[in-house]
């Protein structure tokens, strides 16, 4: 007798190339039969008949504030949110207060993971102490402890001698560097996109060189190393064909993209909305084309979110003054159901990019149904409209560019190890 | 109207009704007793949030000559220095009942995002490198006295265009009134896809000035001098000023307008400034008689 089967649903599993109407069951926590017409009488029976079956999705890039700034976001929010998301893993970044620069702190999140998280929460750490771009921080103890990747994020290294060190020891550790690619000088006070609605707004403007110019710095240390470079949130279509010829040169690079940059331009920054206010910004119609390019052609290996949590009274203030950043997790999948409609991606290519694909871009054992695997799984409503109202949002914060937009699918159920931990029809 | 954000947005008819009004305001500020008492009981603050004297007088000015109470409130004297947001000062603002609010700030949007949340009209007396929509409807109606229509007239506007808000409520007023407008500057002076706001950009003045009816003045401000945009004063003034010498390659007559306050010796010659066809002071004026018919039309009968 088995624990759970999920009945009749159409299942996409990108590993595999797999799609079609199955049966999916589990068995102590792990996918135990895949099959039409399953035998037996297992103890629960989801009917899943018009549902997707897609592997647990995989964000490597959130930020969920614990410990620090609880206010915000915690791990007990911030895995509620991925869990309404469909993230079943998430990779939480290292700028929190403390910062995670030390193996008792990433100790310490995946204890409060253990204690307070849905899904699985896998640390990523520092790649210099105190984020000061200066000192590496002990990457081979914070392996150890759990560290999945190294990054200072936001606070980039501007010191390419320094960035060369951190890529060679990671590669020590065989972890991915991960890069947020902006030139700190080049982009000055630039709070938006430098182009025609920068002038139009009178909002000093960050030209998408600050990012490409910075891409092709890390790719020549990437080469230089021999080491994993990641870049994180890729905005540029310069920076797409940068990546694209060092992949081809065989250069050790991944990439991920963001719902938000597959789906918005600086049009949305007009009427100085605080929640359109992200690094690296939202950029042109021709750089998200290139986005989304990139994106189907492997160029970008995947998605990922960068959740982004602020709360509400941080974010209701000038333009300039309001800090950068959204929440992402739990309107990523309709994001990227917009660029399937856009004709970019096929459906099965948008479950991958949600999931497969991040966890091979880290070697995370995740984002597969195949037998024996991890039952870490999501049913999704593709058809199902919606228009998110800050109530709707799981997170601790509200600050979304998606508000109040037509959105078109939804995840209905998440499940971690057979567990069910998300459930749209009972709201919890 | 409910509010004054911008230039844009307004179409061509609300600009010159603005201007008509305007006109006819110009003649109460000519009386023995300049005041009239339509908006008699109505309050308004000005909120100046960067400091100005001449845009705030203007509109202190303004409220008194049509009996409204004129409260100004600066960022030093504020509750703002004591880390209240801008958004609570509004709605506390709001609660005091005032009835219109205009504000100036650094910051461009802060005018927009005020109104998103108080039910009283605001007016943006200039934010950040945005807007200034009162000095450009003030420009607009010192070139409508010299030339009767701006239709078919070539109005330059010189200086650092990246960061002036006059430069861009006014190239957006002119061409909303049949203007072909030219910006000119060093090129680290004029910003990204100005082209897309109906503008042609100049990166020599004698070829901006080149046939102009018009030209505005920019003030150029010292910071910009010393930072990344420019080598120095000496530079500028050499290339870059209006004087009898450069101006001569304008029209015959051609009206010479600069928002204030003149930067004498560096972007505008005294013998220019103070001579025939400058038209500084009648601005000067006419940001009165503006400013009037704004808040008539915000906070008059008529709504």
């Amino acid at each position: 007798m088995s624990g759970l089967r999920i009945r009749k649903a159409r299942v996409l599993d990108p590993a595999s190339g797999r799609d079609e109407e199955l049966d999916l069951e589990v068995e102590g926590g792990r996918i135990s039969a895949l099959g039409r017409d399953l035998p037996g009488r297992p103890e629960h029976v989801v009917e899943a008949d018009g549902l997707w079956l897609a592997p647990g999705f995989v964000d490597l890039h959130s930020h969920l504030r614990e410990p620090g700034q609880e206010y915000k976001e915690d791990i007990a929010s911030g895995s509620l949110a991925a869990a309404a998301g469909g993230f079943t893993t998430v990779c939480c970044m290292a700028n929190t207060d403390p910062v995670n620069d030390s193996p008792a702190i990433t100790e310490y999140i995946r204890r409060r993971a253990r204690e307070s998280a849905r899904v699985r929460v896998r640390p990523i750490a520092a790649a210099t102490q105190g984020l000061r771009g200066e000192i590496m921080t002990e990457m081979i103890s914070l392996t150890k402890a759990g560290a999945v990747a190294f990054s200072d994020d936001g606070e980039v290294i501007r010191d390419a001698a320094v960035m060369r060190r951190v890529l060679e020891y990671a590669r020590g550790v065989d972890r991915p560097v991960i890069a947020h690619c902006e030139d700190p000088d080049l982009r000055g006070a630039g709070v938006m996109h430098e182009g025609g609605c920068s002038t139009a707004c009178g909002l000093t403007g960050s030209p998408a060189e600050a990012e490409s110019v910075m891409v092709a710095r890390d790719l020549e240390l990437a080469r230089l190393s021999g080491a994993h470079l990641h870049i994180a949130h890729v905005s540029a279509g310069r920076s797409v064909e940068l990546i694209r010829e060092a992949k081809e040169r065989g250069v050790r690079v991944t990439a991920e993209v963001t719902p938000h940059h597959l789906t918005f331009t600086d049009e949305i920054v007009r009427n100085y909305d605080t929640n359109a206010k992200m690094a690296p910004p939202l950029r042109s119609a021709r750089d998200r084309e290139a986005l989304r390019e990139g994106l189907a052609d492997g160029t970008l290996d995947c998605v990922a979110t960068d959740h982004a949590p602020h709360a509400a009274y941080e974010k209701d203030v000038e333009f300039t003054a309001a800090p950068f950043g959204v929440v992402g997790l739990e309107t990523a999948l309709p994001a990227l159901l917009a660029v399937v409609r856009s004709g970019a991606l096929s459906e099965l290519e948008a479950v991958a990019k949600l999931s497969h694909a991040p966890a091979r871009a880290f070697g995370l054992r995740a984002g597969t149904l195949e037998v024996g695997a991890l039952a870490d799984f999501v049913l999704i409503a593709p058809e199902l409209a919606w228009k998110p109202e800050p109530s709707d949002l799981r997170s601790r914060s509200k600050n979304s560019p998606f508000l109040r937009r037509e959105l078109v699918g939804r995840v209905v159920g998440t499940f971690v190890a057979g567990e069910r931990v998300f459930d749209l029809g009972t709201g919890s | 109207m409910r509010h004054l954000l911008g230039i844009e947005g307004l179409s061509r008819e609300e600009i010159l009704r603005l201007l008509d009004t305007a006109e006819a305001m110009l003649e109460i500020s000519q009386r023995e007793v300049k005041r009239v008492p339509t908006l008699r009981g109505k309050t308004i603050v000005n909120l100046f949030l960067e400091p100005s004297t001449r845009t705030r007088v203007s509109f202190e000015i303004a409220a008194k000559r049509l009996s409204a109470d004129a409260i100004n409130l600066q960022a030093s004297g504020s509750s703002l220095s004591k880390k209240e947001t801008l958004a609570d000062m509004a709605s506390n603002l709001e609660a005091m009942n005032v009835d219109l609010l205009v504000v100036r700030d650094r910051t461009a949007g802060v005018p927009k995002m005020l109104a998103d949340r108080v039910r009283i009209p605001v007016v943006n007396a200039g934010d950040g490198a945005h807007e200034h929509p009162t000095q450009a409807l003030l420009d607009a109606l010192t070139l409508r006295q010299s030339f009767g229509s701006l239709e078919g007239r070539v109005v330059a506007i010189v200086g650092d265009i990246a960061h002036s808000r006059v430069a861009r409520s006014d190239l957006l007023v002119f061409s909303a009134l049949g203007a072909e407008v030219r910006v000119a500057g060093p090129p680290t002076m004029i910003p990204p896809g100005i082209e897309a706001l109906g503008v042609k950009p100049y990166f020599s003045l004698e070829d901006a000035l080149a046939g102009a009816d018009a030209v505005v003045v920019l003030r150029i401000q010292q910071e910009r001098l010393e930072g990344a945009l420019f080598p120095g004063e000496r530079e500028y003034a050499q290339n870059w000023s209006l004087t009898r010498r450069t101006l001569a390659l304008a029209k015959p007559e051609a009206a010479v307008l600069h928002p204030g306050p003149i930067n004498r010796g560096v972007e505008i010659a005294s013998e220019v400034a103070d001579a025939e066809p400058s038209r500084i002071l009648d601005q000067v004026t006419n940001g009165v008689a503006v400013r009037m018919a704004v808040l008539y039309q915000l906070t008059g009968s008529e709504q």
